[in-house]
């Protein structure tokens, strides 16, 4: 029943999105170094970090049905994870890895902890939220010279600077230059929606999503929610991981205020302004957020805080389901659909369509 | 000997100090099942409430043990009557709402008083255990966290007020049908939830400052005794407060503050991880 | 600056004619600050925990730019100055950082408070090749010829109060330090002194920024009965444990030395009652006698009114890099960062409010007049003068004529 209606959605929503939402992006990936100088270069870099960080609760949350409030711990851990890994090797090549490798595993134990205790959704937001601030306290605390992994101090509150940047895979002489890091962080968020949009139509994407909707019905279909819930929220570890690389090399800088709860508020802001059960939802929500904070925190007219609460209770309030479906159901309405589609279909074709 | 003495007295004025940030969460997750995320911003609001009032010259237990409580109330009363009420028996979206709430009432107390700490004098002076000294001002919170739990517990089990609540808490429908009007109930207990955060904070600021970003600093741990101590609210919260006083309290002593939060925290999730069932049980039944 | 070779040169003496002028002749003068601004970048914090600190150093600098102004400006230029708030923000140093080197391109930056916030923005200015003056006194070490650093360092204040501590309280101490670079490296030059001077280090504890409950550590302290607390503490949350420190009575018991305190104000915002008998040392102080000093004070006070703080070496240190970098660039006769970072190389001396001041050219550093102080009623009663002390900690270490390329803080290694 719920693979039949899902197959379905799937037809409904067909190729085109996607494939419009990827050129858009290599368009934006060649044409940006031509129309914009090295400083709105390095803005759009950390705003394609902060969009993948997005794509990464996104996914878990949207899609996954798992309620995660400390998604900072593995942005953060990410980012340490590439620092260490860039000052100890001199191809940073590995470095990159660690970065993703380090948050999985750790999401990895997590979860085991979380899901297979099978606690509520509640609590997975309490303990989350919980774990960052353990994360942000002990990183903060890591000043001392006792403090360092290999040739890396961790620095505590001062974080580490001078990270060495991104270079050529194999090839540790060839470092990238602002234009090249761009290039990597573009080129990534490119990847990551398409890996995350190929997980979603693949067998694996369709239980996740099934368990999100049922998870007793998808557990008597013979599915172990807790792996599948497990493997999820690893996969956004990972992705997380990945976007705390590329936030790093932005600055060459990272210092626990990564692992900060106002960190993990920006990203849920993200998806639920963006549209929850959406990817370019997530992305779009990135951007026009951070494009709202430096515009308020540019011009001093209000605290960037303060108009993030504003945003986040309107949205829980007035637009539960984000801007993105919003704006889909009102072509849907606008242009009738080809294909029949039920009422009944909808929230699901929703997650399928973009 | 002395050195117990104090040792002693610091990890009681750690269990009063974590009674205190505790009991005005767990009224309103034990008895509305509602996670409040501005708890600490509530707090913060408190410790202003408490600062503003005493540099315009009133008697600073008045500030702290009743203007800040009242002031705080009425924020709750507010914040429930426009936000709270719309999401009655949506968990998530409460805890996104207060959690918003909490980022709007940091940007704009910022806004109006800037980041800069503020300091409100210690009213009291400090006495000697042995050969050492101490800051009389523990007594204060230890005092002021049992009156509360206390006054609470009494309110609950003693008044006509307290059997309603309960039965509001209970049973909402029957309540209802009996002749109890469900909403006036709530919006009365997240007031009184409120109120007990203005309390915690207008009796903290002279040990912990004020600022915007001063709640961060107790949320986590209050949350995590919650949870810890589970549904029963004047029991639980004072076992859990005892169990992780201690240890906070003890850990700081034998390293430092950061290692005694973290070896907190830590227990907690083992903790939590260990006796998830009867905490979720209470929950699931609730939300159902 | 963007002239060809030929062409700048002829601009250069043409800008070198009309700033020499400029004093004399009023109405060059004018005309001269109709010019294109000189754009100077500032990165101080003005809120949160070390805006205190911030908000004179802001204010210091802006009087620099307005003596310099007042006298024709530079190069026949006026000075402008860019301010970023950073908000005591690690992130938001990173951002305006590259902001103020790529959109802005200012000329120079002066700023920075923490020691955090100093390494988080060197590299920045490193890699987009910015000129860059951090003015606080600070835990030393910092050798690159990108940054000039005039405030003081260890070897010029801690070697100072750990010898007057040892000689007046008795030979065991209890170092409290914040916990990031600048506590750490302090402490341990602290420790240094100490064991130099036949003293010991009973125990060193260290406290995050945002700490501001210190009862445990007090308790701790009392345990241990130190002659005397050496406390490298920062920031406004750190004041906690002065006041704590005088509730639990213990003001009286324990006297206290402090690298830092009195950067932000301490003797104004706490009563004489918490602040009494705590010593400290630094480059100048509102209190040090002599026509620098007080033409410095009288004029910070005239242009921003009786509200200002009482004024600390930070201030007077922010002053001194406007000057350093403003004779510089005169002596260069351009803004060119190369041009500019030889002629300070060339040892420049200026009267600044602490009197005669050298730049160093070898560590980037600043020869400077030390002063150790005491707590007295509210105001800091000097009780001993060093004239001319070297930055020997980090002279021992760093020699920029030699290695020109070297980029790195050292740090002192103790035991």
């Amino acid at each position: 029943m719920i693979f039949r209606k899902l197959k379905r959605a799937d037809s409904a929503g067909g190729i085109w999105g996607p494939v419009a939402v990827v050129v858009a992006g290599l368009v934006l990936l060649v044409g940006a170094p031509m129309v914009t100088g090295t400083f709105g270069l390095l803005q759009l870099t950390v705003l394609a970090a902060l969009a993948i960080f997005a794509l990464a609760q996104g996914f878990i949350w949207g899609f996954g049905g798992i309620l995660c409030f400390g998604q900072s711990a593995f942005l953060g851990l990410g980012g340490y994870a590439y620092a260490v890994g860039a000052l100890n090797m001199t191809d940073t090549t590995g470095a990159v890895a660690l970065a993703i490798i380090v948050p999985m595993l750790f999401a990895a134990l997590l979860g085991y902890f979380m899901f297979y205790g099978r606690i509520s959704d509640a609590y997975i937001g309490v303990i989350t939220l919980t774990v960052s601030i353990i994360l942000f306290d002990l990183f903060n605390s890591t000043s001392g010279d006792i403090y360092h992994i290999g040739q890396a101090p961790l620095g505590g509150f001062n974080g580490i600077p001078s990270v060495p940047p991104l270079n050529i895979p194999g090839n540790p002489d060839a470092q990238l230059d602002t234009n090249g890091l761009w290039y990597a962080a573009m080129g990534a968020l490119i990847l990551c929606y398409i890996l995350l949009k190929w997980i979603l139509a693949s067998r694996f994407g369709r239980v996740v999503v099934a368990i999100r909707e049922n998870e007793t019905r998808a557990q008597l279909l013979g599915y172990d929610p807790r792996l599948f819930k497990l493997l999820t929220f690893i996969i956004g570890a990972g992705i997380s991981g990945l976007a705390g690389c590329l936030y790093t090399n932005w600055g060459a800088f990272i210092s626990p205020t990564v692992f900060s709860l106002t960190m993990s508020a920006q990203v849920i802001i993200y998806v639920l302004v963006g549209g929850l059960g959406t990817l370019i939802g997530p992305i779009l929500g990135a951007v026009g957020i951070q494009y709202l904070i430096n515009v308020a925190g540019g011009q001093h007219v209000i605290d960037p805080n303060l108009l993030l609460g504003i945003v986040l209770v309107a949205f829980v309030l007035l637009v539960p389901q984000g801007v993105v479906p919003v704006i889909r159901a009102g072509f849907r309405r606008l242009i009738p659909a080809k294909q029949p589609s039920t009422t009944l279909a909808q929230p699901v074709s929703q997650e399928a369509s973009r | 000997m002395d050195l117990y003495g104090l040792v002693g007295f610091n990890i009681l004025v750690g269990i009063g100090t974590i009674a205190l940030i505790t009991v005005g969460l767990g009224v309103i997750y034990g008895m509305m099942k509602i996670i409040n995320l501005a708890h600490g911003e509530f707090m913060m609001l408190g410790a202003y409430a408490t600062y503003v009032a005493n540099t315009h010259g009133i008697n600073i237990w008045i500030a702290m043990l009743i203007i800040a409580p009242i002031f705080v109330g009425l924020v709750g009363l507010v914040v429930e009557r426009c936000l709270i009420r719309f999401l009655y028996g949506r968990m998530i979206d409460t805890m996104l709402a207060t959690w918003g709430l909490s980022l709007g009432l940091i940007g704009l107390m910022t806004s109006i008083f800037g980041n800069d700490p503020r300091g409100v004098p210690t009213p009291v002076g400090s006495f000697s255990i042995g050969h050492y000294a101490a800051s009389l001002y523990g007594f204060v919170i230890v005092v002021v966290a049992i009156l509360a739990l206390a006054g609470f517990y009494a309110m609950l089990s003693l008044t006509r007020y307290g059997l309603i609540v309960r039965a509001t808490m209970q049973n909402p429908n029957m309540a209802a049908a009996l002749g109890v009007a469900p909403p006036t109930i709530y919006m009365a207990t997240f007031a009184l939830g409120a109120a007990l955060a203005g309390l915690a904070g207008g009796v903290l600021a002279p040990i912990s400052g004020v600022s915007p970003v001063m709640g961060a600093a107790f949320i986590a741990k209050a949350f995590i005794t919650v949870l810890g101590g589970g549904a029963a609210i004047v029991t639980g919260t004072s076992l859990a407060s005892g169990l992780f006083g201690f240890i906070d309290t003890f850990v700081s002593f034998k390293s430092t503050p950061v290692i005694g939060e973290v070896a907190l925290l830590l227990a907690a999730v083992v903790m939590i991880r260990i006796l998830p069932q009867g905490i979720t049980g209470r929950f699931l039944r609730r939300s159902l | 600056m963007s002239q060809s070779p030929g062409t700048r040169r002829g601009f250069l003496k043409l800008g070198a004619a009309l700033g020499g002028t400029a004093l004399s002749t009023p109405f060059i003068a004018r005309h001269a600050l109709a010019a294109e601004p000189i754009k100077v970048g500032v990165l101080l914090d003005q809120s949160g925990p070390l805006g205190l600190s911030g908000q004179p150093m802001l204010q210091a600098t802006q009087y620099a730019a307005k003596v310099i102004n007042d006298q024709g400006g530079l190069l026949g230029r006026p000075v402008q100055l860019v301010t970023y708030d950073t908000q005591s923000s690690m992130q938001l140093y990173t951002q305006y950082a590259q902001q103020l080197a790529l959109k802005d391109k200012v000329a120079v930056v002066q700023g920075g408070i923490t020691s955090a916030s100093r390494e988080a923005i060197r590299p920045i200015f490193d890699r987009f090749k910015t000129l860059y003056f951090y003015n606080t006194q600070y835990e030393g070490g910092v050798c690159d010829r990108d940054i000039f650093c005039t405030g003081t360092t260890p070897a010029q204040t801690v070697s100072h109060i750990v010898p007057y501590a040892l000689k007046n309280w008795g030979k065991k101490t209890y170092i409290i330090a914040a916990d990031y670079n600048y506590g750490h490296i302090t402490a341990k030059w602290m420790t240094k002194y100490t064991r130099e001077g036949g003293g010991q280090v009973l125990e060193t504890d260290f406290f995050p920024l945002d700490v501001t409950d210190f009862s445990a550590t007090i308790s701790k302290i009392q345990q241990a009965s130190p002659d005397f607390v050496l406390s490298p503490l920062v920031g406004a949350n750190h004041l906690g444990f002065y006041r704590q420190w005088a509730a639990a009575g213990m003001k009286s018991k324990i006297p206290v030395a402090s690298s830092v305190f009195g950067l932000s104000n301490e003797l104004k915002s706490m009563a004489p009652s918490v602040t009494d008998g705590i010593i400290s040392a630094f480059g100048w102080y509102p209190t040090v006698p002599g026509a620098g000093s007080t033409s410095f004070s009288d004029g910070m006070a005239k242009m921003f009114g009786p509200n200002l703080p009482m004024l600390s070496e930070l201030d007077s240190a922010s002053y001194e890099g406007m000057m350093f970098w403003a004779e510089g660039v005169k002596k260069a006769g351009t803004v060119e960062r190369l041009a500019v970072i030889k002629a300070l190389e060339s040892g420049i001396t200026i009267d600044g409010p602490s009197g005669k001041a050298t730049m160093d050219p070898a560590t980037h550093h600043v020869i400077h007049n030390a002063y150790l102080a005491k707590a007295v009623a509210g105001e800091w009663a000097i009780q001993d003068t060093y004239p001319a002390s070297p930055p020997a900690d980090t002279a021992a270490v760093c020699d920029l004529i030699k290695n020109p390329r070297m980029d790195k803080q050292f740090i002192v290694n103790v035991d």
